[in-house]
């Protein structure tokens, strides 16, 4: 075994004399400047490369031409499936027009109706009704940034959180249970389900980063589990009626919430953006303020960055690892709290976390793990969604695209030389 | 730079037990007696509390079968705790060897697991009857998109890339068998499509994660997800209106072997099933000896344990895992048309429901051996059959507690607590040449 001569985690307590430098940690440069640093520093061949790192560092053109990319793609998805293109398609050499006009029908048609689903509706007359859509997007906005923040803050201490569903389910099925099986008044049960449902999401994310502290177990591995684990319990908690099931009911879904642990609606009962969005605000500011001001946040960049120098510096890696994974499932468990007292109130299912889980890898790895970045990509994908929806009802597109684009977008970004390579600009490293 | 997922160092590879916080303690040789004692004392525990009376029957033979072998009746209490005595000795055994300093020999967990499972069984199915055969029979059948997704995920682990996007390969498998057999009308045409399809996924996956580098876990995440959004996609805008032409292929058909199939008990279990599943036989076969006896099996492994080394002694280390990767998703994809061509005939939404997953869990659980894998592959068949058999009687076990068996055993695989998984050292770290 390689790793007999390591010392143990308990055998390497802090010593307290070392930690000069990591004393400063009030005062942290800022990332974007370490970033520019580095790139000039590094010479391109032995700078290892990841996904992130590309993303962080990768040009910003680099990043439209690949959110142009995958729209392209997308459109071409569109065009290739639409029955009038297709029919046009065939006689092409007689009369082109015919084939242009029905392919610009199919994608401004596509993406028009994406714009009327997610941001303004200029069909309708009631200004109240045309910017009703945007409340939609922020309300999908909601628990994506949530996510995104349980993802990326998990991704500054090198750890990937995969298991963003399982810590949903597990969250949700616990703030569902305080939110109909107790009766309160609305002061003491919205918090105590919001509570509640953050501390499940944490026992569930802690368990893989105690694993990985304690027993070296890989996060990637332990989180995909933990989904599964947690689909299964919640699976199980749905038939029982002392937990989460219906009385008399035979599907798996639990009675709908009381009303003292909804969160209440922001602009009035006309709109289904609720409490959940602002939630989502003030954790990207917590979360901010964590990564970059408080002393737990250096630790964790540390620890991300090296843990081996951290380890060096007299920080406990396994107790960060433990601590983030807490949070991360804190902050995903909150997102799917934001699901059954916001979104979904009618009642805890095992769809709960509608796919969030994954999103939010996705809106991590396109905000670059900064909490401002993950707050415009949540926005971006909430965007996607509530227009995808539109597509589907109005053009009879599958909402299903948006997760292609959605998918694309990341993998071009997490390869600016492919990009590159694609529109056949010059490489970075040539300048 | 704070925001990067760090690149594996060279002494810890993707999926591998970190080692900045990996305890040296070895406890490996404690695990064992610790675990089985543990399974003995709960079963006991489920006895006392409530225990069954009357007869459980074991149904050995299949109607068709040559020679007809007798049921085996038991009474269900006292068998179920004689099987508790028998799991106990095994556990004093291992006990033994433990305190002498002795190795634990691999029959130990074997013939506990099958007294373990019998006391069980018989407990559970008091007044009732088990047909051995498909319960295994049908263990053996829901295993296989898992053996073909575990050998894929092996194969590609051997060779140093990390494979998250087995569920992808299965689902867009399942999605190009579909297609193909239906226009084709024959489920073999299917099979080549999907292992066409499951290549094309690897090729990507290879496309990212050696060529540019890219973090091979994101890659599989994302193409999965990538997947998922392509054939739910097709399904509603393609495959929905066109049904009848595109989405209603040829089963394969049960292939009794004339001989073998009709061995009593073995035969009907393993010899009279699809095609497929005797393609699954000889794959297996294949793939375990290409890569411990042959040279291009050497190379791969060269590759995924010591790149360097090999690109020293003139490997083409990038060529290579190219090559065993697209093999990889070639064999990932034909477990995909189990799906569309054996299961049932046509595709669905989602219709690999994580089965991808469960395989990587083999992958490791089998510690990135083919046969090994191939065996946890079987067991977590055996899990899901096992629940589904048991629903049927009306257990009183819960279905959601078995069906989450091969997960938590794969937690407690990688926390070390089954022995310890060691993956190929450079597995997940992308290799450029100096």
């Amino acid at each position: 075994m390689s790793d007999d001569d390591q010392p143990t985690p308990e055998s390497e307590k802090p010593d307290r004399t070392p930690r000069s430098d990591f004393d400063v940690a009030t005062e942290p440069t800022e990332p974007a400047e370490v970033d520019t640093a580095e790139d000039a520093s590094a010479t391109p061949e032995d700078r290892s490369r990841s996904v992130l790192r590309e993303i962080a560092s990768g040009d910003a053109m680099a990043g439209v031409l690949a959110v142009f990319l995958a729209v392209f793609v997308g459109s071409v998805m569109i065009a290739a499936t639409d029955e009038t293109v297709r029919q046009t398609a065939s006689y092409i050499t007689a009369r082109p027009s015919d084939f242009f006009t029905a392919l610009w029908e199919a994608i401004s048609g596509a993406y028009s109706a994406m714009f009327r689903g997610a941001i303004f509706n200029y069909i309708l007359d009631n200004p109240a009704q045309q910017w009703r859509p945007l409340t939609e997007t922020l309300k999908f906005a909601g628990p994506l940034i949530l996510g995104g923040l349980g993802v990326g803050l998990a991704f500054r201490a090198a750890l990937f959180n995969i298991g963003g569903r399982g810590q949903m389910l597990i969250a949700g099925g616990a703030a569902g249970w305080i939110g109909f099986q107790l009766d309160l008044p609305m002061v003491i049960h919205l918090p105590l389900a919001i509570l509640v449902g953050m501390l499940f999401g944490a026992l569930w994310g802690g368990i893989a980063g105690l694993l990985k502290a304690r027993t070296g177990a890989h996060e990637v591995i332990v989180t995909i589990m933990l989904n599964y684990v947690g689909y299964y319990l919640l699976f199980y908690a749905l038939t029982k009626e002392w937990l989460l099931k219906t009385p008399g009911s035979v599907n798996p879904k639990s009675p709908p919430m009381h009303d003292t642990a909804i969160l209440p609606k922001v602009l009035g009962d006309t709109f289904n953006l609720h409490f959940g969005f602002v939630l989502a605000l003030i954790a990207v500011a917590v979360v901010w303020w964590l990564i970059n001001r408080s002393t737990l946040g250096y630790r964790i960049r540390a620890v991300g960055e090296n843990p081996h120098a951290a380890r060096a510096s007299g920080i406990n890696v396994g107790r960060t690892y433990t601590v983030v994974m807490m949070i991360a499932g804190a902050l995903l468990g909150l997102a799917g709290v934001n699901q059954v007292l916001g979104t979904v109130s009618s009642g805890v299912s095992l769809d709960l976390d509608a796919s969030i889980g994954f999103d939010a890898i996705t809106v991590a790895l396109l905000g670059r793990s900064r909490p401002l970045g993950i707050l415009a990509a949540g926005l971006l994908f909430g965007a996607f969604k509530a227009g995808g929806f539109t597509m589907q009802a109005s053009e009879n597109i599958s909402v299903d695209l948006v997760l292609v684009v959605q998918s694309l977008i990341v993998l071009f970004l997490a390869a600016p030389p492919l990009v590159r390579a694609i529109f056949r600009l010059p490489a970075q490293e040539a300048k | 730079m704070s925001t990067a997922i760090e690149q594996p160092t060279p002494d810890s590879g993707g999926l591998a037990p970190d080692t900045v916080v990996t305890p040296t303690r070895s406890a490996g040789t404690r695990k064992l007696p610790i675990i089985l004692g543990v399974l003995t004392i709960a079963l006991a525990i489920v006895l006392l509390r409530s225990g069954h009376s009357g007869k459980t029957r074991f149904q050995l033979a299949v109607d068709s079968d040559f020679v007809q072998l007798p049921d085996i009746v038991v009474p269900s209490g006292p068998t179920a705790w004689v099987m508790v005595v028998i799991s106990l000795a095994l556990t004093g055994e291992s006990v033994r060897r433990m305190l002498a300093h002795l190795r634990q020999p691999i029959w130990i967990p074997i013939a506990f697991a099958i007294a373990w499972m019998s006391g069980f069984l018989s407990w559970a199915a008091a007044d009732s009857r088990i047909l051995v055969v498909s319960l295994l029979g049908g263990a053996v059948a829901l295993a296989v998109p898992l053996v073909f997704g575990a050998l894929g995920g092996v194969l590609g682990e051997r060779a140093g890339v990390v494979n998250i996007a087995i569920e992808g390969q299965l689902l867009l498998g399942a999605f190009a068998a579909a297609i193909a057999a239906s226009t084709t009308g024959s489920p073999w045409a299917g099979l080549i499509a999907a292992a066409v399809a499951g290549a094309l996924v690897a090729l990507v996956l290879g496309l990212f994660a050696i060529t540019y580098f890219v973090d091979q876990v994101i890659v599989g995440v994302v193409l999965n997800v990538l997947v998922l959004g392509l054939t739910n996609f097709l399904f509603r805008q393609v495959l929905t209106p066109n049904a009848d032409t595109l989405n209603s292929p040829d089963r394969f058909q049960r292939l009794p072997i004339p001989i073998l199939g009709d061995i009593p008990l073995i035969g009907p279990i393993l010899f009279r099933q699809t095609p497929l599943v005797y393609l699954l036989y000889i794959v297996v076969v294949v793939v375990a000896y290409a890569l411990y006896r042959t040279r291009w099996g050497l190379r791969v492994r060269a590759v995924g344990e010591h790149p360097k080394a090999a690109d020293t002694v003139g490997i083409k280390v990038n060529r290579t895992r190219y090559r065993t990767i697209l093999l990889a998703g070639a064999i990932a994809g034909m477990g995909g048309a189990y799906y569309s061509l054996v299961s049932v005939s046509q595709f669905n939404r989602e219709m690999t429901g994580g089965a991808g997953y469960i395989a990587l869990a083999a992958v490791i659980f089998g510690k990135w051996d083919p046969i090994r894998a191939t065996l946890a592959a079987l067991l977590f068949g055996f899990a899901t059959n096992l629940q589904g058999v048991l629903s049927a009687i009306g257990s009183p076990v819960p279905s959601q507690f078995m069906l989450m068996l091969p997960y938590l055993v794969t937690i407690f695989a990688v926390a070390g607590l089954v022995g310890r998984s060691r993956p190929p050292a450079a597995d997940g770290v992308p290799y450029r040449q100096q």
